[in-house]
């Protein structure tokens, strides 16, 4: 099962390596993993989806709460998951599918961001329902690139305090 | 103010934490720290080897329950250290090591004796920091000192660049540390106690597993307390040797791999499993699905990651070993535990550790004179291997801090620098190192550490010529083909002795043993006993790796039939208040 936890750490050098390292060094599996400062710029925030069982999630927040800079570990549940990604989907085009890609972005909110030659770059910002959607709406077109922001997620139980 | 080199705020620092000896070695980019050390109040004892350093500071550590302090170099003498602070890590034991670090600004450039220490540290120490800006010194050296010995125990590590301990600033050393990411939880949760009271109260077979945890916190009087009180029976794991009085009746010393038949036996039996600070360690459990499985569980430990880690427990109870304890016997009710100790006290009659006289020395033997000699009193260092465990079966060990032995990462060579960092941390105490011939070879070059500091180390080298487990085990596991376990080209250990001004011993019958221990405890120099053993000598009972304990090897009933003679232990006699045994 995948588990989506919400990791506040320290924002200084090194604490990425020791949060990657720990997840390699017990054979845990990142599914995805993505960082940015939040509010308080002393923090950052992880978001980080892993596969596995109750056990090896229980010891993965665990060794994460082992980290001294790990500052507080928050295991969303799915009913309070609040979720997104944004993809970058590149792909080729002709005069006659052209229309039908642009048809099919817009019923994805999508954006195109540019169109240069016989590509079309576009943005999609959604759940992973709908980027996998996407990709396989894409895919006929001829998909050449792909990129993933990692997810980023919040809880809609509130604000993930520091304190306690 | 005035302002101090980076440098001296160090030594600064480790005067306010309590430091007053530090292990280690000089090189380019720690020189300015040596030479603020140079005429400071603290005691520097240089090591040959850095990884020696790392043991020493570990030895000094779990003599003493003080930080140990180690420092190196960057590069080769980081590297030197890793083995050291690995070892510290498995075995939760608070040291801070402070290595140089090339000039900040040359930090990535392939500089001479550069090494990304923090990287190849990062998984073997409980946490680090590169000091970039020397303002941040003194709050970094407070917060080390604070990790290393707080919460679960562990090696804490201090990059200082060069350029970093030669420039300057006002010392000004932090009250407090507040870490907002460290806060370990200290007192076990309330209703948790209850529950394990509860527990203790009902149970009919129960046995009280206590670990390192027990050492680490100083938890040795409430473990007897809770064990009398309540009259239930208490093993041991190696780390938690000394950790209960080994000749208290209720003692059944070490369980696991290499632990006793009876112990393993009442282990498989217990309906209650009460695991003190320990963490179900493979070599504790064997197959983890079989391991107590009749058992309700109990476990007590500081670190949360180390509940239900392998083994299920019951009831988990989060804190310090000693305060937990401590709560916990004010509320405990004794069960009925009588049948349960009687049954156990025959298990213990019927099925002794034993062994075959050979023709060649016993080292079981030259253990259980050792072990006579000191009164189960002597600070004993080991290396890893079988010495290591049948210094552990036939030594009675009866108070903490008195057995030091890497559990954890097994570091062969670990015996002679944990000795001789004990032997500066209880100096009026003897201390032996049990070794193996196999270990005590890597780590050597630090006799000239004891000699030229004059410590009076009683190195006892069990000398089998091999490494000895290696070669039981290929025995075992490997039809015999006995690959690269003997050790062809070894030196005269005697002589050894003398040539780098220690005492040296050969010993190679068994009527020379005693007046051996007996010599070297009256020389007031450092003395290397060279016991020639047999070589072909098996450590049992022995649970086979990922087996049940009900499939252990080298039983009672296997050795008797070779003519082996029972070693009982010797327990001292009940007092009437300890209630009866039998």
């Amino acid at each position: 099962m995948k588990h989506t936890l919400s990791v506040l750490v320290e924002n200084h050098f090194g604490v990425l390596s020791r949060v990657s390292g720990l997840f390699s060094a017990r054979g845990f599996n990142i599914d995805s993993l993505a960082v940015g400062e939040t509010e308080d710029p002393t923090v950052s925030r992880m978001t980080i989806v892993v596969e596995g069982d109750e056990r090896t999630l229980e010891q993965v927040k665990k060794q994460l709460n082992r980290l001294i800079d790990v500052i507080k570990v928050q295991d969303i549940s799915p009913e309070d998951l609040l979720e997104r990604e944004i993809v970058l989907v590149r792909v080729g085009f002709d005069h006659k599918s052209r229309a039908e890609i642009l048809e099919a972005i817009t019923t994805f909110q999508g954006k195109v961001l540019d169109a240069s030659g016989n590509t079309l770059t576009v943005e999609v910002t959604g759940d992973q329902t709908k980027v996998h959607s996407v990709f396989e709406l894409l895919k006929p077109y001829g998909i050449l690139e792909i990129v993933r922001s990692g997810r980023i997620a919040l809880s809609r139980k509130g604000k993930l305090s520091i304190k306690s | 103010m005035k302002k101090l080199t980076g440098a001296k705020i160090l030594i600064e620092c480790l005067l306010k934490e309590g430091a007053d000896i530090v292990f280690g070695i000089p090189g380019g980019a720690n020189l300015p720290t040596f030479d603020a050390l140079y005429d400071s109040p603290i005691k520097v004892v240089m090591s040959r080897h850095e990884q020696g350093a790392a043991h020493m500071a570990d030895g000094y550590a779990r003599a003493t329950g003080k930080v140990g302090v180690c420092l190196a170099t960057s590069g080769p003498g980081a590297t030197n250290l890793v083995t050291g602070l690995a070892t510290a890590f498995m075995d939760s034991i608070p040291i801070v090591a402070i290595t140089g670090q090339v000039r900040t600004y040359m930090i990535g450039n392939d500089a001479f004796q550069e090494a990304d220490t923090i990287g190849i540290t990062r998984p073997i120490t409980k946490h680090s920091y590169l000091v970039k800006d020397v303002r941040d010194l003194a709050r970094v050296v407070r917060e080390a000192f604070f990790i290393a010995r707080t919460g679960r125990p562990g090696p804490v590590l201090i990059d200082f660049p060069v350029d970093v301990s030669l420039a300057e600033t006002e010392f000004d050393y932090p009250k407090e540390v507040n870490i907002r990411g460290y806060k370990p939880t200290l007192t076990g949760h309330t209703g948790q106690v209850k529950k394990a009271a509860e527990a203790i109260k009902q149970a009919k077979r129960p046995i009280l597993y206590a670990g390192g945890g027990v050492i680490a916190s100083g938890a040795a009087k409430e473990l007897r307390e809770l064990a009398q009180k309540a009259r239930i029976p208490v093993t041991t794991t190696l780390l938690g040797l000394g950790g209960f009085p080994e000749t208290d009746p209720l003692s059944l010393g070490m369980l696991g791999m290499h632990g006793f038949e009876y112990t393993n036996y009442a282990v498989a039996e217990c309906d209650l499993l009460i695991a003190v600070g320990a963490r179900f360690d493979d070599r504790v459990t064997g197959k983890p699905d079989e391991f107590a499985k009749k058992a309700k569980k109990i476990q007590i430990d500081v670190d949360p990651s180390q509940i239900s880690k392998t083994v299920p427990v019951d009831i988990p109870i989060v804190g310090d070993v000693r305060a937990t304890l401590e709560a916990l016997n004010k509320i405990i009710e004794k069960g009925e535990t009588n049948g349960w100790l009687r049954e156990i006290s025959e298990w213990k009659k019927k099925y002794p550790l034993l062994y075959k006289e050979k023709k060649k020395l016993l080292p079981q033997y030259v253990i259980q004179q050792i072990s006579e000699a000191t009164k189960g009193e002597a600070v004993v260092a080991t290396g890893v291997g079988q010495h290591q465990m049948w210094a552990a079966q036939f030594y009675q060990f009866n108070k903490p801090r008195s057995f030091l032995s890497s559990g954890g990462l097994g570091t062969m060579g670990y015996g002679l620098p944990a000795a001789i960092g004990a032997a500066f941390g209880r100096p009026d105490e003897i201390i032996f190192d049990i070794d193996g011939d196999g270990s005590f070879e890597m780590t050597l070059n630090e006799i000239a550490t004891a000699v030229a500091n004059k410590l009076k180390i009683k190195v006892a080298i069990l000398n089998n010529r091999h490494h000895g487990m290696v070669r039981q085990w290929q025995d075992l596991f490997y039809k015999g083909r006995h690959a690269q376990s003997e050790m062809i080209g070894q030196p005269d250990f005697a002589k050894l002795a003398e040539a780098y001004g220690a005492v040296g011993i050969t010993i190679t019958k068994r009527e020379e043993v005693r007046p051996a221990i007996e010599k070297a405890l009256k020389t007031p120099k450092m003395v290397i006993m060279n016991f020639l053993v047999e070589e072909n000598e098996d450590c049992w009972p022995m649970i086979a790796p990922g087996k049940p304990a009900n499939e252990m090897l080298g039983t009672f009933e296997a050795l008797q039939k070779e003519g082996a003679v029972p070693q009982p232990r010797k327990f001292k006699e009940e007092t009437p208040e300890d209630l009866s045994l039998s």
